[in-house]
């Protein structure tokens, strides 16, 4: 039952009768095994994504009406402000790169561990205290001028509660910060030797892209919230324009950050699909290079297209419309990548279980909010749908049915290797038909709403809207009913499931080639690389029992040796 | 169940600890310093973003520094800046010196690497409690607080740094030729809050 | 078998074009469109809305297809076909959406221009300065913004004129502010200040927007235009109202605890009907100043004075509370 038995033994095909997950305390303490720490972010950030749904709920409850009537509104814009940073900074960020990076990162790449342990372990434990921070900021009246957090509103709405969230948002950029420099260095100095970067999982190029980002755009963030924290605090008049400031350099500052976050919160995902796609469909990833470039392509447009959150802002006319053609220049990398996923589907023999149907529900999701996006770029009509609910579908078909359908196809697909037990397919359905189902009742009515006239971060509104408003609620409450069926799936299976065998979906990268769990160290012996990531249908005709992946990783290794 | 938890979870750590001696006597290149470069990147991005605040509000002001900003003295900031230049000349000496497997000479170069820092930082002092603007004057007094402030901190930060690894190179054989890590990253690190200096220096006494 | 796959490639992509056009004209998503500009940015729009559509459908039909035809079948235990790329495919859906990009662009580029978007007055900032309005006690509220000089005059914030009328003056000029939680519009041609924006059809409207505590957005969707009220700066738009009618003005930018209720209308009407009303206004304006007189609108608070107009803007006491807690 401990982890030394584990370690010692070396024989691949019993670790799945001895490795139960060991030892559930170390999920507790300080630990520097990257899957510990993976495993410890994907757990705390998902308690913060049931807090922020929460919150959401709370949100929808209000709006279920026209008017003010189920919280006071200061409370209300306290609600959205944290649910939005939740959501962002607690839930989406740090589960999709610290997670999913943390946990899959060496294992894809054949390294023993990240390159600073230590300092991994560190921006993991600055996560549950800025957390905690930011929550306990309700007691004193929480920040309440939305996630951007604009001055001059920012500086006289409930100090004590602003100066605990940029408290709270410095510590988990921190955090981030040191995670990307992890990444950054794991990904370009340990791969196993004879692995070039061509032959990395695309998971890997996506952090790649997503570590560089971070490095370049976080710190820019803490730099606006240093002189926002002096306006608050010291009184300073850097973006208060009583005292010379400009507020509109805020919004420079803060979308410098923020709108790369976006592409921070999605790549990672796009790295996921792209990788999980492949497995169940039985099929090579369509257009490897493609898919490689177009990561780091939107990472660097990523950086150049901020100012388009300000188009109806301070924002001079030349400087729009180079920010509209620049914005718009996304779309042709995105598309590239989901034109590249439906032809790996296309002619694939398609497993459908829930990570799957995941990964394809995400594509669907994903365009639509993309394509929205693209409506958004062009300046004529963002200056009509800015600030609407418009942005609010936009931005959650992108972040949800984005980010978090991807984060639950890796939850599922990885859930075998991460426990060593699977997961009961019929319960992942149907959570799947019911986050599906409520999403869209939650958000494309919203769509209409922004358009036809409905403002974002209102606590009452035209009565005229009752109606989709209240289809949004339902929806909304469908989606948070849809988390049970995978929370009891998740903690039963991880308790009682059926063990798991280290490549249960018979798939080609590098993680599926230890044991599931995987030991300390990952691999029992140095891992060989004898096949490239997405290599499916070339010698798999004798494929059909467990083992064959066993026997052939042996010949090759006694070809080499 | 308790001891043996504590027990493994120390031999994890130890394990990752001769990992990481082992790493340095063998071939194994040594990632710290690439990582310490890697995060000077983020560092500089604060200060960027900070510098492009600073020429924003700058751009955007009719005058600037605004109407009644008191004349800054150049004299006292341009011999702490020559003094900050040379101390990396100084640090690279050192440096240079734990290469050659010469300790003490090491210590000498940082000790006044440090002692030079130290002047630097009381030099800011000195220039804070006599300029005739405060914090919250105009923008003009804000910017320069917040930057020359916050570069400060890093000079302080810097300082520690080079007195860790004196402190660290008083143990016999903790630094050699072939083992001085902390050394090559307090340079680093050093020359970083230079370069830092030379910008700011440049954008807010020259300019 | 050849053959009528390929016909039913033919088919399917005539019904998906046909279905795209259809829905492009007929989402009706938008609400009516009540300004020479507005028609514009439907047709930018509805164009847009068809190509999103015809991508919309390919992608999830491939997906919904995929899921029947492409299904494991039970006791397969092959992979599929070990393709990798395609290199000619690629470059097509590469090139096809960079075409629709530089469409979409120049389009939207245009549509900007002609709604004045890159009038070069704007970039000059032809306003100089914010005229006072009448009555004193509003600009007490202002002193802190007046005494600090309006810092930019270079930068072109907001819609100016369309390429026909630049260099003209507009028929009417209005000055905007947003404050927690109204709009207040002063009509400096004539000294009247109101809580509803009153504007005549078929004449050039002008207006100079600006807040006095935290940031605004002034919005009429039915015009489908919006701008940020910033403190400190002073934004515009122009335009031309074309049909006679009531239509919401709203604050699209988070101000605080009662952002959702500041709200206020624009009465679009006929140029008569815009010269009875103004001369009303112009009487009970007259009517106020002499109260002010008596009364000394300097020592009145905010709330003290806004009272009056509290009802028009919308305001209840609710609001006012909240005016004395800032």
């Amino acid at each position: 039952m401990t982890q030394l038995q584990v370690t010692d033994s070396a024989n691949l095909g019993n670790t799945a009768e001895t490795n139960t997950g060991g030892d559930w305390r170390k999920y507790f303490g300080f630990s520097t095994d990257h899957k510990v720490i993976g495993i410890q972010y994907l757990v705390t950030t998902f308690v913060f994504y049931l807090i922020g749904g929460a919150l959401a709920a709370a949100v929808r409850t209000e709006l279920a009406t026209p008017d003010s009537d189920f919280v006071s509104r200061e409370l209300y814009n306290s609600f959205f402000t944290i649910h939005a940073t939740i959501m962002i900074f607690l839930w989406i960020v740090p589960a999709g790169t610290g997670g999913f990076g943390n946990y899959l990162i060496p294992l894809m790449i054949g390294a023993k561990d990240m390159a600073f342990p230590k300092l991994n372990a560190v921006a993991f434990w600055m996560i549950p205290p800025g957390g905690i921070l930011l929550l306990s900021s309700f007691f004193v009246g929480a920040a309440g001028s939305g996630w951007t957090s604009y001055p001059p509103l920012s500086l006289i709405n409930g100090q004590a509660g602003e100066f605990i969230w940029i408290l709270s948002v410095l510590l988990l950029g921190t955090s981030s910060i040191l995670g990307a420099v992890n990444f950054l260095v794991t990904l370009l100095k340990m791969r196993l030797p004879g692995m070039g970067l061509h032959q990395m999982p695309l998971f890997c190029w996506a952090m790649l892209s997503v570590s560089a980002l971070v490095l370049v755009s976080t710190p820019v963030l803490a730099g606006a919230l240093i002189l926002l924290s002096f306006d608050l605090v010291a009184g300073t008049a850097f973006f208060n324009p009583t005292g010379g400031g400009d507020p509109v350099v805020y919004q420079h500052m803060f979308w410098f950050y923020s709108h790369p976050a976006v592409y921070i919160m999605i790549l990672p995902m796009f790295g996921m699909i792209s990788d999980i796609l492949p497995v169940h469909a039985r099929k090579p990833i369509f257009g490897y290079r493609a898919i490689a470039y177009s990561s780091l392509a939107i990472s660097f447009l990523g950086l150049i297209v901020w100012a388009h959150h300000m188009f109806t802002s301070g924002t001079p006319a030349w400087l729009r419309m180079f920010f509209m053609i620049a914005t718009m220049v996304i779309a042709i990398p995105t598309g590239i990548k989901v034109f590249s996923w439906l032809a790996t589907i296309w002619g694939g023999k398609l497993d459908l279980n829930s990570a799957m149907l995941f990964g394809m529900g995400f594509v669907s999701m994903f365009v639509i909010g993309g394509l929205s996006g693209i409506m958004l770029a062009s300046v004529p009509v963002d200056i009509h749908v800015h600030d609407t609910y418009f942005v609010v579908a936009h931005l959650h078909y992108v972040l949800f049915g984005g980010s978090v359908f991807g984060l639950y196809a890796g939850l599922y697909h990885w859930f075998p290797k991460m426990t060593g037990r699977m997961v009961n397919e019929t319960w992942g359905r149907i959570h799947f038909a019911l986050t599906l189902i409520g999403f869209n009742l939650c958000f494309l009515p919203m769509h209409k709403l922004g358009l036809e006239g409905m403002p974002r971060r209102v606590a009452e509104y035209d009565p005229k809207f009752a109606g989709l408003n209240l289809m949004a609620t339902v929806g909304a409450y469908i989606l948070a009913v849809s988390t049970i069926p995978f929370v009891i799936n998740a903690v039963w299976s991880w308790m009682y499931g059926p063990k798991a065998s280290a490549n249960p979906w018979k798939a080609l990268t590098l993680e599926w080639m230890t044991s599931s769990p995987p030991p300390v160290e990952n691999f029992h012996e140095e891992p060989i690389l004898w096949t490239g990531p997405y290599d499916y249908g070339i010698d798999f005709e004798e494929e059909g029992e467990e083992k064959s992946v066993e026997e052939l990783l042996a010949e090759v290794k006694v070809d080499v040796g | 169940m308790q001891i043996p938890t504590i027990d493994e979870s120390k031999t994890a750590l130890n394990y990752h600890g001769a990992a990481e001696a082992a790493s340095h006597h063998e071939a194994h290149p040594d990632h710290r310093i690439f990582g310490i470069i890697v995060f000077l990147v983020a560092e500089g991005m604060i200060f960027l973003g900070l510098f492009a605040a600073y020429l924003t509000f700058r751009a955007v002001a009719p005058v600037w520094p605004p109407e009644g900003t008191p004349e800054r003295e150049l004299l006292l900031p341009g011999i702490n800046t020559a003094i900050l230049i040379a101390s990396s000349f100084v640090i690279h000496k050192g440096d240079t010196a734990v290469k050659n497997n010469n300790v003490a000479s090491l210590r000498t170069w940082f000790l006044i690497t440090a002692i030079m820092g130290a002047i630097f930082l009381a030099g800011q002092v000195y220039e804070y409690s006599h300029l005739e603007f405060g914090l919250k004057t105009n923008l003009y007094a804000s910017t320069f607080y917040v930057l020359t402030g916050f570069h400060g901190m890093h000079v302080c930060f810097g300082i520690l740094l080079i007195l860790g690894v004196l402190w660290r190179s008083l143990k016999q054989g903790h630094y050699s030729s072939k083992n001085h890590f902390g050394v090559e990253a307090a340079e680093v690190y050093w020359h970083f809050v230079d370069i830092v200096w030379i910008v700011l220096f440049l954008l807010l006494y020259i300019l | 078998m050849k053959i009528p796959s390929n016909i039913t490639t033919l088919i399917a992509g005539i019904v998906l074009t046909l279905v795209s056009l259809w829905y492009g004209q007929n989402h009706n998503l938008l609400p009516e469109a009540v300004s020479e500009e507005a028609p514009l940015v439907d047709g930018l729009f509805n164009m847009m809305m068809t190509v999103a559509t015809g991508l919309f459908l390919i992608v999830q039909c491939v997906l919904i297809y995929s899921l029947f035809k492409f299904r494991k079948r039970p006791n397969d235990p092959t992979d599929g076909p070990p393709i990798h790329g395609n290199v000619p495919l690629e470059i097509l859906w590469t090139a096809i959406p960079a075409v629709i990009i530089l469409i979409v662009g120049i389009y939207s580029f245009e549509v900007y221009n002609s709604m004045g978007g890159l009038d070069p007055m704007a970039a000059h900032g032809t306003m100089a300065h914010h005229s006072k309005m009448s009555g004193a006690a509003i600009a007490a509220t202002l002193t802190d913004e007046t005494d600090s000089p309006t810092t930019n005059n270079q930068l072109a914030l907001g819609v100016g004129a369309s390429p026909e009328e630049q260099g003209q003056n507009p028929d009417l000029n209005i000055n905007v502010t947003g404050l927690q939680f109204a709009w207040i519009f002063n009509y400096p041609d004539s000294g009247v200040t109101a809580g509803e924006l009153h504007v005549p059809v078929g004449r050039e409207v002008k207006l100079n927007i600006s807040a006095n505590d935290v940031i605004h957005a002034f919005w009429v969707p039915q015009f489908r235009l919006k701008q940020d009220a910033i403190p400190g700066r002073e934004t515009q738009l122009r335009f031309t109202p074309k049909i006679p009618g009531t239509y919401p003005v709203i604050c699209a930018e988070l101000c605080g605890s009662y952002h959702g209720a500041m709200k206020t209308q624009v009465i679009v009407e006929t140029p008569e009907e815009f010269d009875t009303w103004m001369q009303s206004q112009i009487a009970a304006n007259q009517e106020n100043l002499n109260q002010a007189v008596a009364v000394n609108p300097a020592n009145m608070s905010n709330s003290e004075f806004l009272t009056p107009y509290a009802q028009e803007m919308g305001i209840n006491s609710d609001t006012l509370q909240q005016l004395h807690i800032h």
